[in-house]
């Protein structure tokens, strides 16, 4: 099978089923038409940018301008997670906790599975390397975001039972560890539930353009079961890096309960 | 053996006492004036300026949970975790069905979710949450302002007991000058700037 390339004739006559759906929610007054247009502006723009940049580094090869790419991922992922918060961590610690997750799950994971399971030369090959640690600090980002989300929210909301516990002589973990559970699991659910219904009912982003750009069906399968593994992993070890941070910093040294470094809503 | 020594928390105090085994101390004052987070400040669950001492030996000098294990907090509305009082009880022995008589309460009521219990209930429960931990030092909060006359002199006497024979002391916030008086052996009010006005 070969490949179908688009052209930018192609890419307008889909955007005129946006712009009938932008139509129609204005006439219907539902006020989501501007975002819904400064949404497809941003995907248009920031895919036609990470295009030419993808062009531009897989041309280069060299490890430096990879090295560079991947960091800006990471920072912008680690942006993101924060951003998601609705009580963040004052100072920015909320920033500083997920990219150092982000960083140590997903990098890791995804040198790994380069270097023993992939086994590509050299191992920073951008083709590989770089959808792969896309793929991994997407999902990631998702989870540490969710995982955080719920720690501070609850231990906002249950203050006083934390309280009830430190002051009945409890450590900090124990006061928290309920809470702390909740938010790794409520971390990990979207890879869990992504897992369960891949193939039944989605096809995965990567294997339906694996095929949709020439491969046997079964290879695609093949790379979409390594990326779910990684994914989990990724994910389930961020999850729980982040997690353990956050909570250690709700508390001082004196097992004390500190609020005051979460911003209000 | 309970002492504390310019301890102050925001506007509230510097106050000082030093409290002997057995030893009572009321605190009282208008709503607002920081008796609360005196209490907190000498279960250390705040920061705050002075200190307090268990035998003399400073709180600093403590791991924190092992000081609150020894000078233990019961806030005016206690929170719970779990779905009944008797999985909040450290231990189910003699003592515990003893002080379940002496505060009028039915040993069933542990078994039972604390929802459908009564606060007056709930608020004698977590006393006894907080006895079950046989702390050396109790730092009670309005612990009978959900309850009747009846239930009042129950939760008096049974602090006094448990005080008078585990060698404890306690820090007992109140509104009731006829209580304070039949408590305390020594008196602190606080204005409503959180000064201490009377020793």
């Amino acid at each position: 099978m070969q490949l179908i390339s688009l052209s930018f004739f192609d890419l307008a006559l889909a955007s005129i089923a946006v712009l009938a759906l932008a139509a129609t929610t204005a006439a219907m007054r539902l006020s989501i038409t501007r975002t819904l247009l400064i949404a497809a502006l941003r995907t248009t723009a920031q895919l036609a940018l990470v295009g030419l940049v993808l062009e531009a580094v897989f041309a280069q090869r060299a490890f430096i301008w990879i090295a560079a790419m991947a960091l800006v991922m990471l920072l912008l992922a680690g942006r993101e997670a924060a951003a998601r918060q609705s009580r963040r961590f004052t100072g920015g610690y909320g920033f500083a906790a997920g990219t150092l997750s982000m960083f140590v799950s997903s990098f890791v994971t995804a040198v790994l599975t380069l270097i023993v399971v992939i086994r590509v030369e050299p191992w920073y090959t951008p083709q590989y390397a770089i959808p792969l640690l896309g793929m991994l600090l997407g999902n990631t980002m998702t989870g540490i975001a969710l995982a955080l989300d719920r720690l501070t929210q609850n231990a906002w909301r249950d203050a006083t039972v934390i309280e009830a516990r430190l002051a009945l002589g409890a450590r900090a973990g124990e006061a928290i560890a309920d809470i702390r559970a909740d938010a790794m699991r409520a971390g990990m659910i979207p890879m869990l539930n992504a897992m369960a219904a891949a193939g039944i009912i989605s096809l995965p982003g990567m294997m339906t353009g694996q095929i949709l750009a020439g491969s046997p069906p079964w290879e695609a399968v093949k790379y979409q079961i390594l990326i779910m593994f990684l994914i989990a992993t990724g994910t389930g070890f961020g999850t729980l890096a982040a997690v353990s941070l956050g909570s250690r910093r709700l508390f001082d040294a004196r097992h004390r309960l500190r609020l005051d470094r979460l911003r209000a809503a | 053996m309970f002492s504390a020594r310019q301890l102050a928390i925001g506007d509230a105090g510097p106050i000082d006492f030093s409290l002997p085994a057995g030893g009572f101390l009321a605190l009282s004052g208008p709503s607002g004036a920081g008796k609360t987070r005196l209490l907190r400040a000498m279960a250390d669950l705040d920061a705050h300026t002075g200190a307090c001492y268990l035998d003399d030996r400073e709180a600093a000098d403590f791991e924190a949970p092992e000081w609150r294990r020894q000078v233990m907090f019961l806030p005016s509305e206690a929170a719970w975790w779990a779905d009944t009082a008797g999985a909040h009880m450290p231990r189910n022995d003699a003592s515990l069905k003893t002080w379940l008589a002496a505060l009028d309460l039915d040993p069933a009521l542990l078994e039972r979710p604390l929802s459908r219990l009564s606060s007056g209930q709930r608020q004698r429960l977590a006393l006894l949450r907080l006895l079950a931990r046989e702390p050396r030092v109790l730092l009670l909060d309005e612990p009978t302002a959900n309850l009747d006359a009846d239930n009042i002199a129950r939760v008096e006497q049974l602090t006094r007991d448990y005080c008078r024979e585990r060698h404890a002391c306690c820090v007992w916030v109140g509104h009731d000058h006829g209580q304070l008086h039949r408590m305390a052996d020594q008196h602190r009010a606080l204005d409503s700037g959180g000064r201490i006005t009377c020793n």
